[in-house]
């Protein structure tokens, strides 16, 4: 056993905490679920082991040439900014975390100590959610093309220690250029950027050079190939050690292990003072402009209060840009379309749709189940129908209102997939909304992070729904009946989810 | 009897909620116009689930609720509109300011505009909250918080006004604020029941108190009447709802 205080037993304390908080994020707090998250589990590992399959064992045979280095490395940064992004979220909730703050630092143990494992968890934590995601296709590529690839393993490893420093020293760096109350908001919004960022831009590189949006077109691309570092440059040490060098791969954890041990010393002596400094924040005064009442109806009172706090939310305006960021490849393959007169807009539908279903599922868990002050507006003398078809009301005009400029533009270049993309929003949102009325809690919109954990089948059944709506809508773009497939489908799961919704008083 | 002149403000008959076990067990209760009555009672007594019922939050699986002679049942809205509550943790959104909060409050009992604003003004000024009322509630400490509250509560001028536990964790400056708010709203005509663990608060301020034990009315009257009925003239109110407690238990 080790000594309290010390390293190992501050990071069995770390790790005990963080497996109760994974577990607890993955039962929703009710124990008894954890067999039936394990089968789920093993359920959905087999399934994206058959889903990567034809993905990518083709690949499994790939030799390090300068065409492969470019493409795995390609890949490598699209994953690298997903961890980055992730590690961003990750610090900035540490140090927005009141949690236990006062009891270490009113405690005889070094701060300094305690923040050092936690930037340690934090890359842990990330190398381990990579590792998960990385896993089918890791074991696809070694099941078919041997025991090298298991290497990759060790490149997702050093990716999230890299990722875990550079996304300290950024919030760190945010922290002292801006202070701690603009922190919250901005590093959000850059995490959510960086997040995009490299995807949107091969996308975007994708559809003003090739005319689509695949984002491995840039990567293949000859003149691409033409103009990188020859085959034995160590720009490809990280996709060398994924193709199986284990002498690369060596390079990289050693660089990535050292990187993490400069992160902890710079930064674990100032974490604590960060971290008050954002403890702090909620004390600092923000004020309203000042205007007097009008008079409203009770309906208007709730949608106009709903607008209001979604706009305050800072989260969830982080969590709106990332939405938008998404849709920026269309809106350029619109424009693009639109000057070309090409038809390439009926791609646009779908993403557009299925966007709408997504940012409407998000809308309404905090609008309909993430009410702050409950007992109020049920102590109310107005109905509970009218209750929640004032917030439904406020979610829908918050989608049209983001959708619609969107909308028109594609209304310029066809009037057609602007009306099917214009219906499918609606009803894509429409069901999204249906979905959370039906399995809505009683919640705090602090808790929006952890909305999935209350009702898998809801967010499971959100997303099937949204994305069946994206097919129907993209099928009558097109102009086919088939179109009635997908969306007797998502009419289904409308059916399904109402049927197995807990029982309302 | 004088309470007896009065016009009834709150008549509970026969309120019955189950859980696993009667949490309100047949309770009737009587509070009039004009009084300030307090339920005392201890921990899973059914204290906070009747007043819950009273202002609709809980369905009642027996009895009837009656708030200034509305069915509270069969016309919630009606009760709700005469009606206020406030729980022991304040029903306040953090991005909106005390006065946007008191706006929305307004606007959901459909008080007009201009009167509105003019008793938010007055309720703001009365509980000291001028400097922070173009604030953010999201930096308030646990004692304005819970005066924005109950400023919310009394914006729309409510006959009757449910309290549980509103005094937990203010500090005494605060504690006083909010027993003045209550007592002038008493004296002029309106109706407080409100629930506390602190029962110095009930002996100075309760014109009647009930005490409730295992979801129904043990005993109820003035202080004096408790203690005679406790059988010691002179005991404190805490001696008095102890003994009460103990021999219900027993």
């Amino acid at each position: 056993m080790s000594r309290p205080g010390s390293v190992t037993w501050l990071a069995a304390h770390e790790l005990r905490l963080g497996v109760r908080d994974w577990l607890s994020l993955m039962t929703a707090g009710r124990r008894r679920r954890l067999r039936t998250v394990v089968i789920a589990f093993a359920v959905f590992g087999v399934f994206m082991h058959l889903i990567a399959h034809p993905m990518v064992a083709r690949y499994a045979g790939a030799q390090p040439d300068l065409p492969t280095l470019v493409s795995v490395t390609g890949v490598l940064l699209l994953s690298f900014s997903l961890l980055l992004s992730q590690a961003m979220e990750s610090v900035t909730r540490a140090f927005y975390a009141k949690a236990d703050l006062d009891l270490i630092l009113t405690s005889p143990v070094s701060p300094q100590k305690v923040f050092a494992v936690r930037i340690a968890r934090i890359a842990a934590a990330i190398a381990a959610m990579a590792m998960a995601i990385a896993l089918p296709f890791v074991d696809v590529l070694a099941f078919n093309g041997g025991v090298r690839w298991l290497a990759a393993y060790g490149v997702v490893a050093a990716m999230g220690a890299v990722a875990a420093s550079i996304g300290v020293a950024l919030t760190v760096a945010l922290f002292r250029l801006i202070g701690p109350r603009r922190t919250r908001f901005v590093a959000q919004v850059v995490a959510a950027v960086i997040g995009a960022a490299f995807l949107i831009g091969l996308q975007v590189v994708a559809i003003l050079s090739f005319g689509n949006l695949s984002r491995l077109a840039p990567l293949q691309s000859p003149w691409l190939i033409a103009h990188a570092p020859g085959a034995t440059s160590a720009l490809w040490v990280p996709a060398r050690a994924a193709l199986g060098d284990f002498s690369a791969l060596g390079l990289l954890l050693a660089f990535s292990l050292v990187l993490l041990g400069v992160t902890i010393a710079l930064f674990s002596p100032r974490f604590g003072d960060h971290a008050i400094a954002a403890s702090g924040v909620s004390q600092t005064v923000v004020r309203q402009h000042r205007r007097g009442f009008r008079l409203r109806s009770p309906k208007q009172m709730l949608r106009r209060k709903e607008w209001v706090l979604l706009a305050r939310d800072p989260w969830l305006m982080s969590q709106t840009l990332m939405q938008i960021l998404y849709l920026l490849p269309p809106a350029l393959l619109l424009w693009r379309s639109f000057r070309d007169g090409t038809t390439a807009l009926i791609v646009l539908v779908p993403v557009i749709v299925m966007a709408a279903g997504q940012l409407a599922g998000g809308l309404a868990w905090l609008s309909i189940s993430g009410e702050d002050a409950p007992d109020l507006v049920a102590t109310a003398p107005i109905s509970a129908r009218s209750l929640i078809w004032a917030k439904i009301e406020a979610v829908m005009t918050a989608i049209a209102v983001i959708f619609a400029p969107l909308i028109a533009a594609l209304g310029f270049a066809s009037p057609w997939a602007a009306a099917v993309a214009g219906f499918g929003v609606l009803i894509a949102a429409a069901a999204a909304t249906d979905i959370q009325l039906c399995f809505r809690v009683q919640a705090r919109r602090s808790q929006f992070r952890r909305r999935q954990t209350s009702s898998r089948v809801a967010t499971f059944a959100e997303a099937f729904s949204s994305i069946s709506w994206a097919a129907a809508a993209a099928l009558v773009a097109a102009g086919t009946w088939f179109a009635l497939v997908p969306a007797l489908t998502a009419l289904a799961i409308i059916g399904g989810v109402r049927l197995i919704a807990p029982p309302r008083d | 009897m004088m309470s007896q002149k009065r016009p009834v403000a709150l008549a509970l008959r026969g309120l019955t909620k189950r859980y696993d076990r009667p949490a309100v067990d047949g309770l009737d209760l009587t509070v009039y116009g004009g009084e300030f009555y307090s339920l005392l009672g201890p921990n899973g007594a059914g204290k906070t689930t009747t007043l819950r019922m009273v202002v609709g939050l809980l369905k009642p699986d027996a009895g009837t609720i009656t708030v200034s002679g509305i069915d509270a049942l069969a016309d919630p809205a009606a009760a709700k509109q005469v009606t206020a509550w406030v729980s022991d943790e304040p029903m306040i959104y953090d991005k909106l300011t005390p006065f946007e909060y008191l706006e929305f409050v307004a606007g959901l009992w459909r008080i007009d505009a201009k009167t509105g604003e003019a008793r938010a003004r007055e309720l703001i000024d009365w509980l000291g909250l001028t400097p922070h009322m173009h604030e953010r509630c999201e930096g308030f400490s646990k004692g304005m918080r819970q005066k924005v509250a109950l400023a919310g509560a009394l914006v729309h001028d409510p006959k009757l006004i449910i309290l549980d536990e509103p005094l937990t964790g203010l500090d005494a400056g605060s504690a006083r604020q909010v027993k003045t708010v209550l007592r002038e709203r008493v004296a002029a005509g309106g109706t407080v029941v409100m629930t506390t663990h602190i029962l110095e608060v009930a002996e100075r301020m309760a014109d009647r108190i009930g005490v409730i034990a295992n979801g129904r009315l043990i005993a109820e009257g003035t202080l004096d009447e408790l203690r005679h009925k406790s059988g010691a003239a002179s005991a404190t109110l805490e001696d008095t709802f102890l003994k009460l407690v103990a021999e219900e238990a027993a």
